[in-house]
């Protein structure tokens, strides 16, 4: 009989539209170290989200049972009290408050109605000292490396007595040195009793750390793997990330022969001032004209950074290396140059940086390229409802009309618009950047078939995409990345899944 | 915005024209909202002041006292449409205002090249405006904030030793108190106003009639014939209203002209060229308008200049109207011009707002002082009701916002 301290049993959960989970069996022992491993969307951290109180009992079925009772979190607060501590990728701290401050937020030590300061520096060092951390507890937090920040967070909840620790990608943004601290210090933590969750795409963490890994794909759990027993292997984990069987949903194009190269990047590296942090390192990389190359990796892995680096750099990283369009030397200040040199991306994040929601298709549709539908300045207001009525035929754009604001359109019909703002640049080098990511099937089917039209008509296309199925079934080549750097190439008729997944997860 | 899809739902019944009207009506509630508002406040003061306020002189009194906030609101609009403010306008109104009484007065420049030298001033030092905001990465109500203090100790500054300029130049005064001059006068109506209201009215059945037939040359949806015609005759009739309520005290102000230029160059730029495009689509998504190849600084530096620019309008209209230069003028008129394009439509979130609802917010709240003022309503209360009136506006416009979703 094993002693397990959480058992979740028959999980699902669905968001309109999206089933994310179903019935999920996830178990972990009193004691153990527990990786949780899977594709970006296979519903890891919706599953930690369900056990955290993120989405509070009655928005999902299935049972939470934590040492043999049924939880029933109706807010976050109740699973901190139960004695769950969750620490996100995205770090929660105080930049501006100091190390002390932040261990105790929302959490104070008080004596009467105010707040015991020496007391709370007191304790604040010794959760220090249990985390292995040695700065002093008056540092302000943005003074201190994520490394360092990470192990506040941690710190953070064991203050909150906490039992069970889960890290969301913890190691995602952190060099290797810190990493190997982190790690170890869930060792340690592990010696005093400590049961850790962990998320990682990084194999090679889960094979020297995890004393389990169970594996989740399209929201179902596929099996876990116990170390002692000798199952966990990178190959075993990998063949089970991936075991989709991939549909031919890709529709075929027209082999032929590619042209001149009309990009070309050498030794391309940007570094983000903001993030303190270099995204994109040492890439090389070519696009012939004619061709879909693929860039595959995961989330985080430095493909949008590296497109957004390449057109006119809008978030003004410091940028080294070179860069050839059409075989001549090409530096773009600003976005605008990019798309006079032929060049146009459409983003990954529709909402957030693609469109503007609060404006119709139309003007959505000729917001890049005014100039097009306008002479001297003037806007010819018929020209233009006639070229957004031609898109709208020719994306298959489903709305009553081009006077639809785009905030009411499905995500599919949104990413056509955003597409086609750019088809109306007639660009020469389109870059795609999670072309389908939250469409339904049909609307997928259409953009691949609009993506073979423009191939054919002579234009070249760099689709950035965490889906493999696609990444195969629609690049002549393939670069897959991962921490910032190209870590391999492959022709479309040599890679498997296997082989890209093992190179992203490097 | 969804005219097209009013006219497409109000057809698939037999269409009414009453039907079609309704449509029309519920798909723009926000904007005709304002109008219905603003007759009604008109019909209201006219009837409890007994005909006082739709009175000939208290039209044109008011039209001319609106003019410089006016002018202030449209550039208001375009700022805060690109989701920043600008706090100084009204001292800067002041300051630019009191420079050219210098200028004219104690230094005998010519009053034209004052003009000139004025505006091109005030587009420089709103421009100055645009770079701290969009290049240093000051928020703009910081930045404007401390322009405000500036331009109010410069106004100050200018005016020490002098006190109150006073202006006798009669070409520049009547910037805010003249008249267009007239020919004759026909039953008490003054016939070159007449003259003039009958051009407008005519060149807007052209414009429209010559926008029809090419949506028609499209094969565009159109508006139904009889909605066309009673909307053409509806709007004719209140120009031609206008036009003879004030032709029958002194014709059409020079402010009120100057007023009328205003929006229909700004309304034209806003709806019908790039540059008013780009500067919706800045402030409705800036990081998908930097990504679509527009320059948000530049987009920034040229409404902050039109703003200054604007600025220095409103100071040459209201020292005109003065006829003077004070210490004191200019207070608050930036608080004025931002009620008036909130009330006018104008959404805080950014990338909504039209030149011409700001100009009804300014007529709006401006009627309201007047009629108050004609009642005889106290000060103190005349603050109260007009805050009302612009929490009551906003407050409909998040409303109805909120239900289109």
């Amino acid at each position: 009989m094993s002693d397990y301290i959480l058992e979740m049993n028959k999980i699902s959960k669905e968001f309109p539209g999206v089933k994310a989970l179903s019935d999920v069996n996830f178990k972990v022992e009193r004691g153990e170290i527990h990786f949780l491993v899977g594709e970006n969307g296979a519903g890891k951290s919706t599953l930690m989200k369900v056990l955290s109180g993120v989405y509070p009992h009655g928005t999902y079925s299935g049972d939470i049972v934590l040492d043999s009772k049924v939880q029933k979190f109706e807010k976050i607060a109740d699973s901190v009290h139960a004695g769950i501590g969750i620490i996100y990728q995205e770090l929660a701290l105080f930049p501006d408050l100091s190390v002390y401050e932040n261990i105790f937020a929302g959490n104070e030590i008080k004596r009467g109605a105010t707040i015991d300061w020496n007391q709370t520096i007191v304790q604040a060092k010794s959760m220090l000292a249990k985390v292995g951390l040695d700065v002093n507890p008056e540092t302000l937090i943005k003074d201190l490396g994520v490394g360092k920040q990470q192990l506040v967070e941690i710190a953070k909840a064991l203050s909150k007595n906490v039992r069970l620790l889960i890290l969301d990608e913890p190691t995602a943004a952190l060099n290797e040195n810190d990493s190997e601290n982190l790690l170890n210090l869930l060792r340690e933590l592990k010696k005093q009793g400590i049961t850790s969750i962990m998320i990682s795409h990084k194999l090679k963490e889960v094979i020297a750390v995890a004393d389990k890994a169970t594996i989740l794909r399209d929201g179902r759990t596929i099996c876990t793997l116990d170390a002692s027993k000798g199952e966990l292997s990178e190959r075993v984990i990998i063949k089970n990330m991936v075991g989709r069987e991939i549909e031919d949903i890709y529709p075929k194009r027209a082999k032929k022969s590619f042209g001149e190269n009309i990009l070309e990047v050498k030794n391309w590296s940007a570094y983000d001032a903001k993030l303190a942090r270099t995204v994109v390192k040492e890439v090389n990389l070519h696009v012939k004209k004619g061709e879909i190359i693929g860039i595959a990796g995961l989330m985080g892995s430095g493909r949008t950074e590296f497109a957004l680096s390449i057109f006119g750099n809008p978030r003004a990283y410091r940028l080294k290396g070179e860069m050839l369009v059409n075989g001549k030397p090409a530096t773009f200040r600003h976005t605008s140059h990019a798309i006079e040199a032929g060049m146009a991306y459409v983003t990954e994040d529709r909402k957030g940086d693609g469109l503007f929601l609060i404006q119709d298709i139309r003007r959505n549709l000729t917001a890049a390229n005014l100039r097009g539908v306008a002479s001297r300045g003037v806007l010819n207001a018929n020209e233009e409802i006639q070229v957004a009525n031609s898109y709208k035929d020719s994306l298959y754009i489903k709305a009553p009309s081009i006077e639809q604001l785009v905030g009411n359109l499905s995500g599919g019909n949104q990413q056509k618009v955003s597409l086609g703002k750019w088809l109306f640049v007639g660009p020469k080098l389109l870059i795609l950047d999670e072309p389908t990511r939250g469409i339904d099937v049909g609307a997928k089917f259409e953009i691949y078939t609009i993506m073979n039209k423009l191939i054919d008509e002579g234009m070249s296309i760099i689709m950035i995409s965490s889906e493999l199925g696609e990444v195969l079934g629609m690049s002549d080549r393939v670069y897959v990345m991962a921490e910032g750097r190209i870590k391999g190439e492959l022709s479309a008729q040599e890679a498997d899944q296997e082989q890209i997944m093992h190179l992203a997860t490097q | 915005m969804n005219l097209n899809n009013a006219v497409q739902e109000a057809r698939q019944p037999q269409p009414t024209l009453l039907k079609e009207a309704g449509t029309l009506l519920k798909s723009n509630i926000r904007e005709y909202g304002m109008y219905i508002a603003l007759v009604v406040i008109i019909a209201v003061f006219s009837i409890m002041t007994d005909g006082l306020f739709i009175s000939s002189r208290n039209i044109s009194n008011l039209i001319d006292a609106t003019g410089y906030i006016a002018v202030l609101a449209v550039g208001m609009t375009l700022v805060i449409v690109i989701r920043h403010i600008d706090l100084s306008v009204g001292y800067a109104a002041g300051f630019m205002g009191a420079l050219a009484a210098l200028l004219m007065v104690k230094n005998g420049v010519p009053v034209y090249l004052t003009i000139l030298i004025v505006l091109v001033l005030g587009i420089v030092i709103g421009m100055f405006n645009g770079v701290l905001v969009a290049s240093v990465g000051i928020p703009a109500f910081v930045s404007s904030l401390a322009a405000m203090l500036i331009f109010r100790g410069a106004l100050q500054q200018v005016l020490e030793k002098t006190g109150t300029i006073s202006i006798a130049n009669e070409h520049f005064n009547a910037l805010g108190n003249g008249y267009v001059p007239e020919i004759t006068e026909v039953g008490g109506l003054k016939l070159l106003s007449l003259i003039l209201g009958l051009v407008v009215i005519l060149l807007y059945i052209y414009f429209e009639f010559q926008n029809r037939r090419n949506k028609q040359k499209y094969n565009f949806e159109v508006l139904s014939g009889g909605m066309f015609a009673a909307k053409l005759v509806f709007i004719s009739a209140i120009i031609a209203y206008i036009t003879w309520i004030l032709a029958g005290y002194e014709g059409f102000s020079w402010t009120a002209i100057i007023m009328v230029l205003v929006v229909v160059i700004y309304h034209f730029l806003t709806t019908k060229t790039v540059l008013g495009r780009h500067i919706y689509a800045v402030g409705s998504n800036p990081e998908a308008a930097h990504l679509s190849g527009i320059s948000v600084k530049k987009i920034t530096y040229i409404v902050f200049g039109s703003m200054g620019l604007l600025s220095a309008l409103s100071g040459i209209l209201f020292t005109a109207r003065m006829q003077s230069a004070a210490p004191t003028a200019g207070t608050l008129f930036e608080l004025d011009a931002i009620a008036a394009a909130y009330v006018g439509g104008v959404s805080a979130a950014g990338g909504v707002g039209k030149v011409t609802g700001s100009i009804i917010g300014a007529i709006v709240m401006a009627s309201l002082t007047n009629g108050m003022n004609l009642l005889g309503v106290g000060i103190s209360y005349q603050y109260m009701i007009r805050g009302g009136v612009l929490a009551a506006a906003v407050i409909f416009d998040v409303m109805t916002r909120k239900k289109r979703g």
